[in-house]
């Protein structure tokens, strides 16, 4: 029996960027540069980041004091992800995801307050309080959900990218996928039609280590995800997902590799997630000590803060930007408990666009 | 301001925990993330951890105490630049998130439904009947066609008169269509819009929807709707639900089509009526229709409706052949029954290859003296109820006829409909004639047996009428 490969954990001496080789004879993909951030830049990706933190932190609280229900499934510690890659999209670009959403709801520019008042079901939420933490929606924002189903989004994605070229508007449909979902055969489904036909689709697989309580080795034969394409001739890399200008380097080549028609990327994103799966999952599955390992030496927060430090910002700067975040989602929150529910007329609304018959 | 660490729900069920174990003492200072305590919840021990950073100030309910309420505060932290000593338990602190004040507001809320409730009855009210057939003036040009090419005209039509309108399925283009349904659509609109796909119905079904939900008109093709249980999840939980829980904003103006139902001799797997797994779906239209002309104006309607619709064919009347009005804009209402033939006795409802039986049976009846009113559904979902209902009022006897399982099927529904809502008009109960209650089975003789017979439909129709 062949060794299995080691397992891919984002430790600290981990590389930085891979590529793999897909297409033999063809150009490769070469390794992108980690992105030269301007003090500002850094500033902002820094504050999104933390946006997003203090959201999920606070939508763990309303959780916890039952004001959010049914699922719930955080992003923290995974922010630089979308963060940086939403930073290299264009305008027209689109982004389809699964339930773990809110993270890419607030990268698309979504206000905090209507995706907090779908986490709590009200009328103001944004899916009308009718589709709660894992179906939503903002087709204003170019964000096509928010799917139940694993791996539901991925030929989604690959369809709204087939729209993207059919109708010839130039952009690309990032679509954001689990570990665990890359095992469901749709994906390949979908990988084989968008090199076929040459689609712009940017895959991201978000390797958070874990489906639900399965770790990726346990359930891939071949772990080393960004060579999942390979069959299909998609290039792929694996970028370290806990820094973000890494991210945004790679964003940076991915999207110009897809937008000038070269047909679909796949990035493998090492990131992980704090919390458990959902708000109850119960954890067993991995040791504290690791968990607190990623915790304390791999935080892409704090690591760009760091950052921000050395390049001259200084702690009172920062202190403002966080005490201002934490009001935006504190007012998010009270608003996402005061705002009524949907009236009861709304559960017979949307069912169907047209009216037909008798 | 110190950080109140209250008791947490940990599971969508949770009301009450036990403390089970602290992990840190007053005056710990603790980093975020940091474990604070073990609580056991009604499922599974779980830990507490800090969002925050900062020394443990006060713990206010003790290990292993049992029944502790949501909300209820359990400890106090002190922020970093905060005195932990100087740090006051609130009094009365347990329970901050106070019984009363929930209750007064969930009764607020319960009256708040009650009115509603008068509101929540106007879905009831019919809308007013929108749409009617086209007129077809006398001496309209007919031109007979098979059902095969009148779904490809209708297929070929809308996509002249709409770009975005494509077709995408295993064999469409090169090979013409298993069916050949799509003969000649490839020729006339090239590879772009004419889209052979590998046999991935999952995938492409998905692809397909997504294609809609960015702007496209999809038309997906499945070789037979058998092969489309690979791709349900997509047609219900992505196309049909999305509208709803997106408050209206992501709209799927996709057709599923392709044969539907017993085809001749393919076995089970192959020989299944999805039409009442559809139709049970709330977000879905859903057309099942008999006849060419019908085939053309509801396919027609399908790809220019704004909602996701599942079209149902039937491969043994593919290669019928019926007269269809020679008219530019052959378009159909949606959730329009029609009846096929007037008659006064009994009232033979029925949709897709059943209205062939039930009108075989119709004139079989009328040799012996019954005159049976035929009703083809043509959409059964919106079904058109009134207009079953009419025909009950003016028959007050009803056979329902389905190429497909009794159990929870079209002809159920039929009845339960007639009992609801047409008990008083009714001279004897509603009927069904179906296939039997089996797999379908491969044996000439056999399968024969388990098909909905013309034979039967008279036996039933006798029956109610009390001429048996
Ligand atoms: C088709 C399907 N099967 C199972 C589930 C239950 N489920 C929800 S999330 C999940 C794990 C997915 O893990 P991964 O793709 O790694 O994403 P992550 O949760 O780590 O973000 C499972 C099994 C589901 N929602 N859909
Ligand atoms: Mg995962």
């Amino acid at each position: 029996m062949a060794a299995k490969k080691a397992a891919a954990t984002p430790e600290k001496d981990a590389p930085r960027v891979r590529v793999s080789d897909a297409r033999p004879g063809l150009d490769p993909i070469s390794a992108p540069d980690r992105y030269e951030a301007s003090r500002e830049e850094l500033t902002e990706f820094y504050r999104q980041m933390l946006t997003i933190r203090r959201f999920e932190e606070k939508a763990g609280q309303m959780y916890g004091m039952g004001l959010i229900g049914g699922f719930c499934h955080l992003y923290i510690g995974q922010e630089a992800v979308v963060v940086g890659l939403q930073a290299a999209a264009k305008e027209q670009d689109s982004v389809i995801t699964g339930y773990r959403d809110h993270g890419h709801m607030l990268a698309c520019g979504i206000p905090p307050k209507v995706v907090m008042a779908e986490l709590t079901g009200r009328a103001a939420g944004i899916s009308k309080g009718k589709g709660g933490s894992m179906h939503m929606f903002s087709v204003e924002h170019g964000f096509y959900g928010g799917h139940g189903i694993v791996a539901a989004q991925v030929p989604l994605g690959t369809g709204l990218g087939f729209a993207h070229k059919y109708k010839e508007d130039n952009g690309v449909c990032v679509t954001f996928f689990g570990d665990g979902a890359a095992n469901q055969g749709q994906v390949y489904e979908s990988f084989n039609m968008a090199e076929l036909w040459k689609l712009p689709v940017l895959y991201v697989i978000e390797n958070n280590q874990y489906a639900m309580g399965t770790s990726v080795n346990r359930a891939s034969a071949e772990n080393e995800l960004f060579r999942r394409g390979e069959s299909f001739r998609i290039e792929g890399m694996q970028v370290n997902g806990m820094d973000v200008l890494d991210v945004r380097g790679a964003g940076d080549a991915a999207f110009e590799w897809v937008r000038s028609g070269k047909g679909p990327l796949l990035i493998e994103m090492m990131t992980y997630r704090y919390r458990g799966h959902s708000m109850s999952d119960p954890a067993k599955y991995r040791s504290r000590d690791e968990v607190t390992d990623v915790r304390t030496k791999r935080d892409p927060i704090e690591a760009a803060k760091q950052l921000l430090l050395e390049m001259g910002e200084n702690e009172d700067g920062l202190k403002e930007i966080e005490k201002g975040i934490r009001a935006e989602i504190n007012e998010a929150a009270d608003f996402a408990e005061q705002t009524p529910e949907p009236e009861l007329k709304e559960l017979y609304t949307d069912v169907l666009v047209g009216t037909y018959g008798s | 301001m110190p950080i109140e660490i209250k008791l947490p729900a940990m599971s969508p069920t949770m009301e009450e925990g036990t403390v089970a174990k602290w992990l840190v003492e007053e005056g710990d200072q603790v980093e975020p993330g940091a474990l604070l305590a073990e609580i056991e919840t009604d499922k599974a021990t779980m830990e507490l951890e800090a969002d925050e950073g900062g020394t443990v100030a006060k713990i206010l309910v003790e290990a292993g105490t049992e029944d502790v309420k949501v909300g209820t505060l359990i400890a106090i932290i002190a922020r970093e630049d905060e005195d932990a000593d100087a740090v006051e338990a609130p009094s009365g602190t347990s329970d901050d998130a106070s019984p009363e004040e929930d209750n007064e507001a969930s009764d607020e809320e319960t009256s708040a439904a009650t009115a509603d409730a008068e509101t929540v009855k106007a879905k009831d009210e019919e809308p007013a009947s929108l749409a009617v057939d086209p007129e077809v003036p006398e001496g309209t040009e007919m031109k007979r066609q098979s059902v095969r090419e009148a779904l490809r005209d209708a297929m070929a039509e809308e996509m002249r008169a709409d770009d975005t309108v494509f077709v995408m399925g295993e064999e469409v283009a090169e090979y013409q269509g298993a069916y050949k349904v799509t003969q000649g659509l490839l020729e006339e609109f090239g590879g772009k819009r004419v889209i052979d796909t590998p046999i991935t119905e999952y995938g492409f079904a998905g692809v397909g929807t997504g294609a809609a939900m960015g702007g496209l008109k999809p038309i997906v093709e499945f070789m037979t709707f058998n092969f489309a249980m690979q791709a349900i999840d997509h047609i219900i939980n992505s196309a049909a639900k999305t509208n709803y829980m997106s408050g209206g904003q992501m709209r799927c103006p996709i057709v599923f089509r392709g044969p539907n139902g017993a085809a001749s001799r393919v076995g089970a797997q192959h020989s299944q009526n999805y039409a009442a797994w559809y139709a049970s779906v709330p977000g879905l239209v859903v057309i099942c229709p008999y006849d060419a002309a019908d085939a053309k104006g509801l396919l027609r309607a399908a790809i220019q409706s704004p909602d996701p619709v599942v079209f149902l064919e039937n491969e043994l009347l593919y290669g019928q052949s019926f007269d269809v009005p020679a008219v530019d804009d052959w378009v159909l209402p949606i959730g329009k029954a029609r009846v096929m033939r007037e008659g006064s006795d009994v009232s033979l409802v029925s949709y897709s290859i059943g209205v062939g039986v039930a009108l075989d049976a119709a004139a079989k009846l009328a040799d012996e003296g019954i005159e049976a009113e035929v009703i083809d559904l043509r959409t059964l979902r919106p079904l058109d109820r009134k207009a079953v209902l009419k025909s009950l009022k003016k028959t007050n006897r009803m056979v329902v006829v389905e190429e497909g399982w009794p159990t929870c099927s079209i002809s159920a529904e039929i009845q339960a409909l007639c009992m609801e809502e047409g008990f008083d008009d009714l001279d004897a109960p509603v009927l069904r004639v179906t296939n039997e209650d089996v797999p379908l089975p491969y044996a000439e003789n056999l399968e024969k047996a388990a098909l909905v017979k013309v034979a039967d439909v008279v036996k039933a129709a006798k029956r109610v009428c009390y001429k048996d």
